[in-house]
C-alpha cells in the first residue's frame, strides 16, 4: 500500500546526488555572502529565506497540487507561537544551547504538521473557492485563538522570545543577524532539498496527476484524498518551519504578525515566481523583502509629513504587492521563472540550431507546468 | 428578386482548423431552403457562423443586402437571424414562459415592465401557446421538467417569439413523433407564406424536409456538392444514392 | 431569558446583513462562478467614501446614497477592467485576482486614511428600547431591518419580474444560448458585479456601525460569515443564502455572548467545517450531489 511512497526514493537516487551537489553549492556561496553583508542586509536575508521555507511548501501545494491555501500564514503562527513557548521554557529552567533552537524549531513543524492534518483533513474533499474559503477563515480565526487563551498566549501583545546567544567559538563581534541568516539560510535549504525530491519523486507525479486530472487520477489507481492531505501536510510542515524561523528573527511573536496579509504575501511570493517551481519561490520571496525595502526607501527619500509617511510604511508596499498579483496573473501567468525559462529556451533555440521539434521539449531542469499558469 | 442571405466562399473552422471551404449559398426572402449532408459535413458550422457564433476567416456573408462583416451574435438577432441550436438549447432553471419571453426580451428596453413592448410580447407569446398547445398547459414548470418534443417546441416557439426574418433550424425534426415532423414542416410552409419568413433547414429527415423546402443544398465535408431546386434533389437518383441515402 | 431575547434580537440583525453580503456572493457564483473574495474590501471602500462625504457635507445620507452609487460603479469597474480578463483562465487565477484587489484596495485606504479605526455614525439610535420592561430593539435595529427586507423584495422583483432580470438570470445560466436569443451577455455580468458590490456597499454601511469604527480590514470577519453564509445555504441558492445569513447571525451571537466576543470567528470557523464535512453542497441544496 506504500508502494507509491517508496518507490520514490528508489527512482530519485541521481537527482538526490544532484540536488545535494546544489544545496552544497548554495550553502557555501551564501555563508560567503553573509560576511560581505552588513548586519541590515543579513537580517534582509535571514527574512527571505524564512518567508522561503513557508512559500516553497505552499508553491508545492499551489502549483503542484492545485490546492489554493490562504491559511499558511496561520500555519506559521502555530509554529512561532510553539518555538516562542518552547525557547522560553529552556530559558526558564536555565537551558542555554544551540541545540534548544534545534528543537523548539522542530516542535514547531511538529504542531504546524498537527494543525495542517486537521485542516487537510477537513479540506480533502473540498475544491476550489471551498477549499480557498475554508482557509481563509482559518486565516482570520486561527489569531483569535491569542485572545481566547490570553493566559497561555498573551492576547494582542504576544510574547518574547528567549533565544541562546551567537556561539562564543564565532567571536565576540559577530553579528547576532549574521547567525540568524546562517540559521535561516540552513532551514530554506534544507526545506528546498526536501521539497526538490518530493516533487521529483513519484508523489509529485501523483500530485501533478490530481491537478491536471482528478478523475483520470483516481482511475489509475492514486490514492487521490491521501495524496492530497500528505500535500497540504507536507506545506504546513514547511509553514510550521517558516514560521519559527519568523520567531527566531524577531526574537517575540505576535498575532498581528500573521494576519491574514501575511497568509496573501506567501501567495504573492508563490505567484510572482511561478506557481508550482521551487526556484520561481526563491525569486518571490527575495521580492517580498526587496519590494518592502525599496518602498522604505523611495518614503524615506522623498520629503513627506510624519503622518504621511507612517501612512505610506505599512501600505505602500501592500498596494504594489497586490497590484503585482493582479498585473502577473493577466500577463504573466507563469511568473517570474515562467519567464526566464521561456527566455532561456528561446536563447537555447538560437544558440544550438536544433531542429524545431526538439525545441518543444522542455529543458531537463525546467518544473513541470503549473495548473494557474495555462489558459484552458 | 433578391436575395435575402448571400454566402460568397464562407471559410470557418474550430482552432484554426477549416472545417467549411468556400461555401457559396443564396436563399430568396420567403423560401425554405434545406441543408443535407452526412454527420460531420458541416452543416452545424454553417449555421454557426451565419449566427455569429463562429467568426469566418474569409468569404463574405450578407442579409438583406447589407454585409455583416463580424457582427456579434447578439447585433445578429437584432438584425433579425434566429438560431435554434443543435441540441434545442431549453435553458433547464427558467420556466416555459420565462424562456418564451426571453425569445423576444432583445425587443424591450432596460426596465421592460410596463409599456406597449411587453404587451406586444405576451401576444406573440399567446401565439405560440396558440401553435403549441402542450406547451401552454406546461407554462409554469422549469425547462428540465419537459420531454424532448415539447423542448423542441419551445426552442422553435422562442425563436418565433424574437420575430426573425431568418430562422436557422438544426434538425428540428430529432426525437420528434412523426406525426408532429409533420406539422412542424407544415407551419413552417405556413408561416413563410404568410410571414415571409425566411428558413435555412438542417435535417437528416431528407424526404419531409425537400418535401417543404423550395431549395436544397447538399453538403460535403465542408463544401457544397449539390443544389438546385428541392423537387428536382429529391427527383436525382444518382444523388440520393452518393449523398442521402434513401 | 432576557438575554437570550436581546441576543436573538441582536443575532437576527446581523444575520440580515450577512444575508444581503451572502446574497452579493451568489449574485456573482451564478453569474460568473467566481467566489468574489473582494467583496469585503469594495464594501469597506464604499464605506471610507461615505466616510468623507458625510464628514465634508454633514449629512448621513449624502454619504450614504453616495456609498451605493460608488459601489455601482466599482463593481462595474472592477468587473470590467479586471475580472472579466481571467473569466476563461483556470478558476484559481480568478480567486488570486481577487485576493490582489484585497491588497491593492487595503493598501490604497491605508494610505489615505491610515491604518486606526475611524468612528462610523449610525444613523439612528442604537440603544435598545424597551418593549415589556425588557431591551429588545433599537430603532438602528428596525433600520437594517427594515433595509435588508426592503432590498430581498427589490432584487426578488428585479430577476423575476423584469426584462432585465430575465436577461441576467439567462445570460447566468446559459450564456451561449442566451447570445444567441439576443441577451448582451457581457453586459449582464458587468451588471450582475455591480449589483453585487451596490448590495455589498448597503451591507457595509449597515454593519460597519455595529463593529468597532472604519478600517481596511473593518469587513474581513463580515466576509468570512457571509462565505460561511452561502456555503451552508449553498452557493448558487439565493434563497440558502438569506436563510444562511440568517443561521451564522444567530450562531455568531449566542456563542459571543455566552462564551464571549473573542470567540466568535472560531464559532464561524467550526460551523464552515461541520457544514462543509456534513453537507457540502449546502444544507438546501437539490438532490443532485455537487462538486465542491
Ligand atoms: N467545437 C468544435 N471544435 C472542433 N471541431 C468541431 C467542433 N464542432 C464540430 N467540429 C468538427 O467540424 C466538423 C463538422 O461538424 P458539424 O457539427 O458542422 O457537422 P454536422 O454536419 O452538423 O454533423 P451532424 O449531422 O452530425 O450534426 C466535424 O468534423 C466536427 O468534428
Ligand atoms: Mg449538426
Amino acid at each position: 500500500m506504500t508502494g507509491w511512497l517508496h518507490s520514490c526514493r528508489r527512482t530519485s537516487v541521481p537527482t538526490l546526488a544532484r540536488h545535494l551537489i546544489g544545496v552544497a553549492v548554495a550553502a557555501v556561496a551564501l555563508l560567503g555572502l553573509t560576511y560581505v553583508l552588513d548586519p541590515f542586509h543579513d537580517y534582509q536575508l535571514a527574512t527571505a529565506a524564512a518567508y522561503l521555507c513557508a512559500a516553497a511548501g505552499l508553491t508545492v501545494l499551489i502549483g503542484q497540487n492545485g490546492q489554493l491555501s490562504l491559511g499558511h500564514g496561520a500555519l506559521m503562527a502555530v509554529g512561532a507561537y510553539t518555538l516562542a513557548m518552547v525557547q522560553n521554557q529552556f530559558g526558564d529552567h536555565g537551558v542555554i544551547a544551540q541545540w534548544t533552537v534545534v528543537v523548539s524549531l522542530a516542535a514547531g513543524v511538529v504542531t504546524a504538521t498537527l494543525a495542517g492534518t486537521v485542516i487537510g483533513l477537513a479540506a480533502a474533499r473540498l475544491r476550489g473557492p471551498y477549499l480557498a474559503g475554508l482557509t481563509l477563515v482559518v486565516a482570520i480565526a486561527l489569531p483569535a485563538v491569542t485572545t481566547v487563551f490570553s493566559g497561555v498566549f498573551h492576547g494582542d501583545q504576544g510574547m518574547s522570545v528567549f533565544l541562546p546567544p551567537v556561539p562564543d567559538q564565532l567571536g565576540v563581534d559577530f553579528p547576532m543577524e549574521r547567525w540568524q541568516a546562517w540559521l535561516a539560510v540552513a532551514a530554506a535549504l534544507l526545506t528546498l532539498l526536501a521539497l526538490a525530491n518530493l516533487v521529483r519523486g513519484r508523489f509529485g507525479r501523483s500530485m501533478r496527476a490530481i491537478r491536471d486530472n482528478e478523475v483520470a487520477a483516481s482511475v489509475a489507481g492514486i490514492p487521490v484524498a491521501r495524496v492530497q492531505v500528505v500535500a497540504f501536510v507536507v506545506s504546513a510542515a514547511c509553514a510550521g518551519l517558516g514560521g519559527g524561523m519568523f520567531a527566531v528573527l524577531a526574537q517575540s511573536v505576535s498575532p498581528d504578525a500573521f494576519t491574514l496579509t501575511l497568509s496573501l504575501n506567501l501567495l504573492l511570493a508563490v505567484v510572482v515566481g511561478g506557481s508550482g517551481s521551487l526556484a520561481g519561490a526563491v525569486w518571490g520571496s527575495l521580492l517580498l523583502v526587496l519590494l518592502r525595502y525599496w518602498a522604505d526607501q523611495l518614503t524615506g527619500g522623498l520629503a513627506l509629513s510624519a503622518g504621511l509617511r507612517t501612512r505610506l510604511a505599512g501600505n505602500l508596499p501592500l498596494a504594489v504587492f497586490g497590484l503585482l498579483l493582479i498585473v502577473v496573473m493577466m500577463a504573466a501567468p507563469g511568473g517570474v521563472q515562467g519567464l526566464l525559462s521561456r527566455a532561456g529556451r528561446w536563447v537555447g533555440g538560437r544558440l544550438i540550431r536544433r531542429p524545431s521539434h526538439r525545441a518543444e521539449v522542455p529543458a531537463p531542469d525546467a518544473e513541470p507546468p503549473a495548473p494557474v499558469v495555462s489558459h484552458s | 428578386m433578391s436575395d435575402l442571405l448571400e454566402v460568397e466562399g464562407l471559410t470557418a473552422g474550430y482552432h484554426g482548423v477549416p472545417v467549411l471551404h468556400g461555401i457559396d449559398l443564396r436563399v430568396p426572402a420567403g423560401t425554405i431552403c434545406a441543408v443535407l449532408g452526412a454527420n460531420g459535413a458541416g452543416k452545424t458550422t454553417l449555421l454557426r457562423a451565419l449566427s455569429g457564433l463562429i467568426r469566418p476567416s474569409t468569404g463574405r456573408i450578407a442579409f438583406d443586402g447589407a454585409d455583416l462583416g463580424d457582427l456579434a451574435t447578439e447585433r445578429l438577432v437584432r438584425r433579425g437571424i434566429g438560431h435554434v441550436p443543435e441540441g434545442r438549447g431549453v435553458i433547464a432553471e427558467l420556466t416555459v414562459e420565462e424562456n418564451l419571453m426571453l425569445g423576444g426580451a432583445w425587443r424591450l428596453g432596460w426596465a421592460g415592465v410596463w409599456g406597449a413592448a411587453r404587451a406586444g410580447l405576451r401576444r406573440d407569446v399567446a401565439e405560440v401557446y396558440q401553435l403549441f398547445p402542450p406547451l401552454a398547459a406546461r407554462r409554469r414548470q422549469p425547462g428540465h421538467q419537459l420531454s424532448g418534443g415539447e423542448r423542441q417546441m419551445l426552442a422553435l416557439g422562442r425563436a418565433l417569439v424574437g420575430r426573425p426574418r431568418l430562422l436557422l433550424l438544426d434538425e428540428p425534426s430529432l426525437g420528434l413523433a412523426p406525426r408532429v415532423v409533420a406539422q412542424t414542416m407544415a407551419l413552417l410552409r405556413q408561416l413563410c407564406e404568410q410571414t415571409r419568413l425566411t428558413v435555412l433547414l438542417v435535417e437528416q429527415n431528407v424526404r419531409s424536409a425537400l418535401s417543404i423546402a423550395d431549395q436544397g443544398v447538399v453538403m460535403s465535408l465542408g463544401r457544397v456538392v449539390a443544389a438546385g431546386d428541392a423537387r428536382r434533389l429529391a427527383d436525382d437518383a444518382d444523388l440520393r444514392h452518393a449523398y442521402l441515402g434513401f | 431569558m432576557d438575554r437570550f431575547l436581546f441576543l436573538t434580537v441582536d443575532g437576527l440583525t446581523h444575520g440580515a446583513v450577512y444575508s444581503a453580503f451572502a446574497l452579493a456572493l451568489v449574485l456573482i457564483w451564478r453569474g460568473t462562478r467566481i467566489v468574489n473574495f473582494a467583496q469585503g474590501v469594495l464594501a469597506v471602500a464604499t464605506s471610507y467614501l461615505a466616510y468623507t462625504v458625510t464628514g465634508r457635507s454633514g449629512s448621513y445620507w449624502l454619504g450614504f446614497l453616495a456609498a451605493l452609487l460608488a459601489g455601482l460603479v466599482l463593481g462595474a469597474v472592477v468587473e470590467r477592467l479586471v475580472m472579466h480578463r481571467v473569466a476563461g483562465a483556470p478558476p484559481l487565477n480568478a480567486v488570486i485576482v481577487a485576493l490582489g484587489l484585497v491588497l491593492v484596495v487595503q493598501g490604497v485606504l491605508g494610505m489615505i486614511y491610515g491604518n486606526q479605526y475611524l468612528p462610523f455614525p449610525a444613523p439612528f439610535d442604537r440603544s435598545a428600547m424597551t418593549v415589556g420592561g425588557v431591551p429588545l430593539v433599537s430603532r438602528f435595529d428596525l433600520f437594517v431591518f427594515g433595509t435588508v427586507v426592503l432590498l430581498m423584495i427589490v432584487l426578488a422583483l428585479l430577476f423575476t419580474r423584469t426584462a432585465i432580470g430575465l436577461r441576467m438570470r439567462a445570460a447566468a445560466f446559459a450564456p451561449s444560448v442566451a447570445r444567441l436569443l439576443g441577451v448582451r451577455v457581457g453586459r449582464m455580468l458587468t451588471l450582475g458585479w455591480a449589483l453585487a458590490a451596490l448590495v455589498g456597499a448597503l451591507a457595509g454601511m449597515l454593519v460597519i456601525p455595529t463593529g468597532l469604527g472604519l478600517h481596511p480590514t473593518a469587513m474581513d470577519t463580515v466576509f468570512v460569515s457571509a462565505f460561511t453564509a452561502v456555503v451552508v445555504g449553498g452557493l448558487d441558492s439565493p434563497a440558502g443564502a438569506v436563510v444562511g445569513g440568517m443561521l451564522v447571525g444567530l450562531v455568531l451571537s449566542y456563542v459571543a455572548g455566552y462564551l464571549g466576543a473573542g470567540t466568535a470567528p472560531l464559532a464561524v470557523l467550526a460551523l464552515l467545517v461541520v457544514v462543509l464535512l456534513v453537507r457540502p453542497a449546502g444544507l438546501f441544496s437539490g438532490p443532485q450531489a455537487r462538486r465542491v
